[in-house]
């Protein structure tokens, strides 16, 4: 079976090319627009995997993340791998704090992701 | 001497007086040009030709009318006063840069800051040189006044109502003076207008001298019945050749020639602006030989003048007039009052460079110090009122002596005196950059006695010849003892008085001053700074065992600061003292040179009091500076009261610095924000691409929705880069704006017509209602047609999705016109209503906003407030925004507008 992603981005050129980009490595994937959308699905659909945009209106990244780490009665947690556009350290640090797992910073290579993405999932190099 | 001039042609009280008020309002107007430019950053000053001229403040009326006269009397003597610079500038790069670069990186002020701060900041040196510098001074400033009546005396014939318009001439002068030498605080940021006024008065000086050459040489050859020109050929051939100096005495020349030399620079006048208004030390390197040619010039012409006024004028005329009779003997009354003016410009360059660089002393070495000890806290206005305050009263000194004793005998003498007291410091100066050992109680008390002999030796025989004395003093010495005569100190005869005078007090000065500094020598303090100024070979030959102990003692009292003082308590004072702009610069700088980050926190150490001092000394003196710093620093037993008057006024400091630290941290935001916003559609870029490049397979509409977004997102980039400058444009008001009526109709259909097939595309409609009367508005077309695509491009992205609306109306209000732009969409919720204006706002409800830059509605606001205007937002009854802007009718409005702009620009001038 393969893996669940989910991915969370408001703009949507982004989260259509990331839909793309996975869904032809293999992957499942769904897509959230928002914060608030996405912790309903990962609490449904449950995905091996969320990535997640920090800037987005409402709930943002940050939240998101605290409230899945939160959540008690999901088990195995998803891994969190962070989506930014924001490129400072100080950001980097945040994210690892509320318990991601990896921070990407926009524009990011594809295949970067891609290897990155295995290796959370504890597959070899795609 | 007015009986003397009748017969000459005269020129009427009132031309005389019209052309030098006239001349004065031409000065006041360079020196606002040049302050103007300054204030744009292209200064005037910063030429070494402009350099060089200032420096022409040597050449004060005393030469300008005396060479000549000295030159009648006494043929090449009046050449020193001029051997003497001209050597001196000769070797500037030797002997005035590295002077010149020590006063600039300890920021000093003048003189007696200079050798307060080299031998340990002793305030009480500090004020001895000051006070000895006014009191030799004050006399030399009545001197110019007394050449300014002398020449209205003369031009006129005498006339009567000299002293009248003297004194009107003083009045303005202080003004200009009080104006334009204090215009910032701190005083080694340059005055530029007086620099070029000054530079300016110098050209005029020297136009003038030339003008009188020339003419005096056209006469010449111009001489029909050659008479005159026989007589002056005569009078040629007997002025002394120069084998005929060994005749005068070798020693009286080369004393004369050092010490024009020595007061060349130490002057008041001189150090002013051959070192604190200085822009670049390179000038001063190309002012070495720019400069002597000036003072060559300047005496081209004079001994042939000086001749001519034998021939020509009868005996009795006062050969120190002869530039001014010449030309009335000749019948050329427009040159004499070209001349006259070369001689005010000569007169009045001095007295306002003199008075302000007095001034600088005064108010830093005694009225700030004494202030500050009696526990009163300091303020850049106060600062800047003493300073005023002190120009004008030194002017007014220099005018009473000038009543008192304008008659006499004294002040006719008063130059070459006043040359000698400057000389007194010489010893010091010297010391200063030479000898490490010398110590303050060396200085003072060299200083003391070489002043005393100068009094004696210099002061007393004019005071005897103006008869304030008995006349036998100098005959046969006070009560009758000989070697007592102050013009043959100690039976000493065979020089000249000004040799003698300068032989024994400087002789006498250096001498205690060697002495007393090996009786007691520098502390540790002292010996560090001595470090800025001397050579370091000379300070290591001198070194030997003494200098461990300067180390010693000046790392523990220093140690203590970092533990108790704070940073910000230093900043807070130097804010009071230095415009924010340069303190942030010299913060910079500071952290620059020490490799810390922009943002490292600063630690009070040697370093950081080291660079404060510095800071502040440029503002208020290193006497002052320290004394301030002392206080905040609390090396000094804290006076709590004034720490805490210090804090309390610092206040209003601390508040202004936590808006600059907000405004700072909104820039690093928008920058984090830009940086966010351009990532984001350079991401989706880089994704396509790498997604089309990585897979051939992709099936063509794939293929063609992949293009488009990519180019949608190029041109978002595209749009927000322009915005995000245009915005920047706005803000920091280099954005050209044209003030035209403009028919706001033409605005709104012009958008009209670009928006609705926009529009129409997203499947909505756009419409329209203008009024049937103009609707005009001043203000700049291209800009309101901005903010109306602004605000409608915003409304189309927010509209509802199948059926959107939008509609833009233009109505009349009582005084303004209100564009109402509404749109169907979600709406702004209330508590977004003012902040959906800033740069970067997101409407938190919505996410349709994937084409918009988020700067549109700044930018719209900016451009409606610039226009008098405003905008806001509030509910539409279409169900969602309504964005209103009012912006000012026509007709009545422009006066009212441009009544409004004029405080703004001179507020911002």
């Amino acid at each position: 079976m393969s893996h669940k992603i989910l991915v969370v981005d408001d703009e949507e050129a982004i989260s259509l090319a990331l839909e793309f980009l996975l869904k032809r490595a293999g992957y499942e994937v769904a897509v959230a627009r928002d914060g608030v959308e996405a912790l309903e699905r990962i609490a449904a659909w449950r995905p091996d995997l969320v990535l997640l945009d920090i800037m987005m209106p409402g709930k943002d990244g940050f939240e998101v993340c605290q409230s899945v780490r939160e959540m008690n009665d999901l088990t195995p947690q998803p891994k969190i791998v962070m989506l930014t556009a924001k490129g400072r350290d100080v950001e980097r640090t945040k994210g690892l704090a509320v318990g991601a797992d990896d921070y990407v910073v926009k524009p990011f290579s594809t295949d970067e992701l891609l290897q990155r993405i295995a290796r959370h999932l504890g597959q070899e190099a795609a | 001497m007015a009986e003397a001039t009748r017969g000459l042609g005269l020129v009427a009280p009132g031309v005389a007086a019209a052309a030098a008020f006239g001349y004065l309002l031409l000065l006041f107007a360079v020196a606002f040009w040049a302050d103007r430019r300054a204030a744009q950053h292209r200064s005037v000053i910063d030429r070494s030709w402009v350099y060089s001229l200032s420096i022409g403040v040597y050449c004060t009326a005393w030469t300008f009318f005396g060479s000549v006269g000295v030159a009648a009397e006494r043929g090449l003597w009046f050449l020193p006063i001029y051997f003497g610079p001209t050597l001196v500038m000769l070797a500037a790069p030797l002997v005035l840069v590295p002077m010149l670069r020590v006063a600039k990186s300890l920021r000093l002020t003048s003189l007696s800051d200079l050798l307060s701060t080299r031998f340990g900041h002793r305030a009480l040196l500090g004020r001895w040189v000051a006070l000895a510098l006014v009191v030799v001074s004050i006399p030399y400033v009545a001197l110019q006044l007394k050449a300014i009546a002398l020449a209205f005396e003369i031009v006129s014939g005498g006339a009567g109502g000299e002293a009248a318009r003297t004194f009107w001439l003083v009045v303005v002068l202080a003004l200009f003076a009080a104006l334009f030498g204090t215009r910032r605080l701190d005083v080694t940021e340059r005055h530029e207008g007086l620099v070029a006024a000054v530079a300016f008065e110098s050209a005029v000086k020297l136009g003038a001298f030339l003008l009188l050459g020339v003419v005096i040489g056209a006469v010449l050859l111009g001489d029909a019945e050659g008479a005159l020109r026989a007589a002056w050929w005569e009078a040629w051939q007997a002025v002394p050749k120069i084998d005929a100096v060994a005749a005068m005495g070798y020693g009286d020349w080369l004393a004369l020639t050092v010490l024009a030399g020595v007061a060349f620079v130490l002057l008041p006048r001189q150090f002013q602006v051959l070192v604190v208004e200085n822009v670049r030390a390179e000038h001063l390197t190309r002012a070495s030989w720019q400069f002597p040619l000036y003072l060559w010039a300047l005496n081209l012409f004079v001994v042939p003048v000086a001749l001519l006024g034998k021939v020509l004028l009868p005996d009795g005329v006062t050969s120190d007039g002869f530039v001014l009779t010449v030309p009335l003997a000749l019948h050329e009354h427009w040159l004499a009052v070209v001349v006259f003016l070369g001689g005010i410009s000569a007169a009045t360059s001095m007295v306002i460079v003199e008075s302000v660089a007095l001034a600088t002393m005064i108010s830093n070495d005694w009225v700030a110090p004494w202030w500050l000890r009696r526990g009163k806290t300091l303020a850049a206005g106060h600062l800047l009122w003493v300073r005023r305050a002190v120009i004008v009263a030194v002017i007014a000194a220099g005018y009473l002596f000038f009543l008192l004793a304008g008659e006499s005998h004294a002040l006719i003498a008063i130059g070459l005196v006043s040359f000698l007291g400057v000389a007194q410091l010489a010893p010091a100066v010297v010391a200063a950059f030479l000898w490490p050992g010398a110590s303050a109680v060396g200085v003072a008390a060299g200083l003391f006695v070489g002043l005393v002999v100068w009094g004696y030796t210099a002061l007393l025989p004019l005071l005897i010849r103006s008869g304030w004395f008995p006349e036998a003093w100098l005959t046969v010495g006070p009560a009758g003892i000989a070697w007592l005569r102050p013009e043959a100190l100690f039976g000493v005869e065979g020089m000249a008085p000004v040799t003698a005078s300068l032989v024994w007090s400087v002789l006498a000065n250096g001498v205690v001053l060697i002495a007393v500094s090996v009786l007691r020598p520098p502390d540790g303090a002292t010996r560090a700074i001595a470090r800025r100024f001397v050579a370091d070979q000379l300070f290591r030959a001198s070194r030997k065992g003494a200098a461990t102990i300067a180390d010693a003692s000046v790392a523990p009292v220093r140690s203590h600061w970092r533990a108790k003082t704070q940073s910000s308590a230093v900043l807070e004072v130097l804010a009071r003292f230095v415009s924010a702009e340069r303190l942030i610069e010299a913060l910079r700088a500071f952290r620059a040179e020490r490799g810390l980050a922009a943002d490292a926190p600063l630690v009070v150490d040697e370093a950081f009091v080291a660079f404060a001092e510095r800071l502040l000394s440029g503002a208020i003196g290193g006497v002052a500076a320290r004394l301030v710093l002392e206080g905040v620093l609390g090396e000094r037993a804290p006076a709590w009261d004034e720490v805490m008057a210090l804090v309390d006024e610092a206040r209003a400091v601390r508040e202004a610095n936590e808006r600059l630290r907000e405004l700072d941290r909104m820039k690093d935001e928008f920058i984090a924000s830009v940086s966010h916003e351009l990532r984001t559609p350079l991401a989706a870029v880089r994704a396509y691409a790498e997604l089309l490049a990585a897979d051939p397979d992709i099936d063509r509409e794939t293929r063609r929705k992949f293009y488009q977004t990519m180019v949608r997102e190029s041109e978002r980039l595209t749009r927000l880069v322009n915005q995000v400058l245009d915005l920047a444009k706005l803000d920091s008001g280099h954005a050209e704006w044209r003030h035209e009526a403009v028919d706001l109709r033409t605005v709104v259909h012009e958008v009209a017509e670009t928006m609705r097939p926009v529009v129409r595309e997203r499947g909505g409609e756009l419409g329209v209602v203008v009024p049937q009367e103009e609707a005009i508005c001043f203000g700049d077309r291209d800009r309101l047609v901005q903010l109306l695509l602004n605000l409608v491009g915003n409304a189309v992205q927010f509209m509802k999705a199948p059926h959107g609306k939008v509609a833009v109306t233009l109505q009349p209000d009582a005084q303004t016109w209100r564009l109402i732009v509404e749109d169907n969409g979600p709406g702004v919720p209330p508590e977004e209503r003012q902040a959906i204006f800033e740069r970067f706002h997101r409407a938190s409800k919505t996410r349709a906003h994937s084409t918009g830059t988020g700067l549109g509605l700044a930018i719209a606001k900016r451009i409606a407030e610039h226009m008098g205007g405003a905008i806001a937002v509030d509910e539409s009854p279409l169900g969602g925004a309504r964005f209103v802007v009012t912006l000012p009718r026509g007709t009545v409005s422009q006066e009212n507008r441009e009544r409004e702009d004029e405080p703004q620009d001179l507020g911002g001038g």
